[in-house]
């Protein structure tokens, strides 16, 4: 289905992209980058090697006010929310009464409010979930407002500190808000690729400016949403409707770690008893790297069977991985395949090919130690 | 003397006497992205027109390449298969992915020459 570019959003750095010769496609209503004139491959290993940036203001961008808004947002996901410090990020989900995946989300504690960052497609249905789930008990801001930039790779810290020394000094998972050329900007040390690296939330207003003057420093390129995805996949990190989605239970894709050891056993958000079951019994399948013996990708929807031939999963995210120099992918497959070093067959294009099951990520994270 | 069609699919098939040499076009390694992987048909295979020949897979997707014409495999090009990058760098000269023994040589008057297929191209961007 091709949509129509005139009735796609732009986002404030739409002009900057066009300027930069980014190649546009359509991406949850958006007129995105998929990749700038260096090429998918060139801008993946650029964000390994130096720093990368990314435009992501397509994603929400989300607060949540009130006394008592840690205790609230708790009743929609599993993680702990209560128990963030003031200056912390916490990745969670949304999650539904089945305990499959609504959407996977960063909170940070901001102080005054939390401060929430939800994927693209899902944000509308977000907002109305939060706000009809939180009636009463918190105040839901959408901030349309506001751009959000990743710079990501080895190099972000040097770069940023040039602008904003307090920026290198803020640990892995930390958010603080801080001006940058002026700007009053939210800063998380995070990222989607694995590697050391920021999302800086700026005012819409002020996002070119900054983007431009963060393209100027000598370590930092323009990367589009192709290199984005390879590097999450490597990195082993999930795609919101791909790896998980309403199908999918956290245990089931291997994101138990999000869920908090109070709220393991107090539960109170949805799903919280198939959940509590399936940690108690283990889960029927689970999400595994997936390794191809050969050279041929598997891409996402690609049958996963057993060595006789019996379907046993299906590959969820899949293509070629730079850093790697081969093919790599994610899927979910029966637990009793989930072992890694399990040897399984990806049927791709009707030829079951040799792979096995491999421990994620494929490319060791190089997150910043605090 | 040689001489080179093109489909809509984006391949070119050079003809020296009954045999073509097929690749794709620059337009179409460049709408594909960096490649990474080639599979190619084996040698003898029987195609038709219009049958799928080979796969060229970027970074982002995975595509077919289709046979431009009715034939026989006799030759393909082993060095794309390693060094798929090839085909973005010279896809209409070294990077050629096979060549076919053809059987009706009045299949070709339904591709197109080189300034149809520029014409064609430019109205696509």
């Amino acid at each position: 289905m091709r949509q129509d570019p005139a009735t796609l959003l732009q986002t404030p750095l739409h002009a900057l992209h066009l300027a930069l010769g980014g190649k546009m496609v359509p991406f949850a209503g958006y007129d995105m980058p998929v990749q700038f004139t260096a090429g998918i491959l060139a801008e993946h290993n650029h964000t390994r090697a130096k720093a990368s940036l990314f435009d992501v203001s397509h994603m929400g961008q989300v607060t949540v006010g009130g006394p008592q808004r840690a205790a609230a947002l708790e009743t929609l996901v599993p993680g702990d929310v209560e128990g963030l410090a003031v200056g912390a990020i916490r990745y969670t989900l949304f999650t539904d009464d089945h305990a499959g995946i609504l959407d996977d989300l960063m909170v940070s504690n901001a102080g005054d409010a939390l401060f929430l960052v939800v994927n693209a497609a899902c944000k509308a249905a977000d907002v109305a979930h939060l706000r009809s789930g939180l009636a009463g008990r918190a105040e839901i801001v959408e901030l349309t407002d506001r751009a959000l930039l990743a710079l990501q790779g080895p190099a972000a810290a040097a770069v940023l500190s040039r602008l904003q020394p307090a920026a290198g000094e803020m640990g892995f998972m930390s958010f603080r808000a801080l001006d940058i050329l002026g700007a009053s900007c939210f800063v998380s040390r995070s990222g989607y690729t694995g590697e050391d690296g920021f999302e800086i939330s700026v005012p819409a207003a002020a996002a070119e400016r900054l983007a431009r003057r963060l393209l100027a420093e000598p370590e930092v390129a323009p990367a589009g949403l192709g290199a984005r995805d390879t590097l999450r996949l490597e990195a082993g990190l999930c795609l919101y409707g791909a790896d998980i989605d309403p199908g999918t239970t956290p245990i089931e894709a291997g994101l138990t770690w999000t869920i908090g050891k109070r709220r393991r056993v107090g539960g109170g958000y949805p799903g919280a008893a198939i959940v509590g079951r399936q940690l108690a019994e283990g889960p029927p399948r689970r999400r595994v790297g997936l390794r191809p013996d050969g050279k041929a990708p598997a891409r996402a929807h690609t049958p996963i069977t057993d060595l006789q031939g019996r379907s046993i999963g299906e590959v969820t995210s899949g293509g070629f991985g730079p850093t790697v120099g081969g093919p790599v992918a994610m899927g979910y497959v029966e637990a009793a395949s989930a072992r890694p070093g399990t040897p399984v067959m990806l049927v791709v294009r009707g030829v079951p090919r040799e792979a096995q099951v491999v421990d994620l990520p494929f490319v060791p994270h190089r997150y910043h130690k605090n | 003397m040689s001489k080179v069609y093109f489909t809509k699919e984006h391949e070119w098939i050079k003809v020296d006497g009954e045999v073509g040499t097929v690749g794709i076009t620059d337009y179409a390694q460049h709408a594909l992205g960096d490649v990474v992987f080639i599979e190619l048909p084996e040698s003898g295979k029987t195609m038709s027109k219009g049958g799928e020949a080979a796969v060229v897979e970027s970074v982002k997707a995975a595509s077919e390449v289709f046979s431009p014409v009715s034939g026989q495999i006799v030759a393909v090009n082993q060095a794309i298969v390693d060094q798929p990058a090839l085909v973005n760098e010279s896809p209409e000269d070294g990077a050629w992915f096979f060549q076919l023994r053809l059987v009706d040589a009045g299949e070709l008057a339904g591709l197109m020459e080189r300034p149809a297929y520029d014409a064609y191209v430019k109205d696509l961007e």
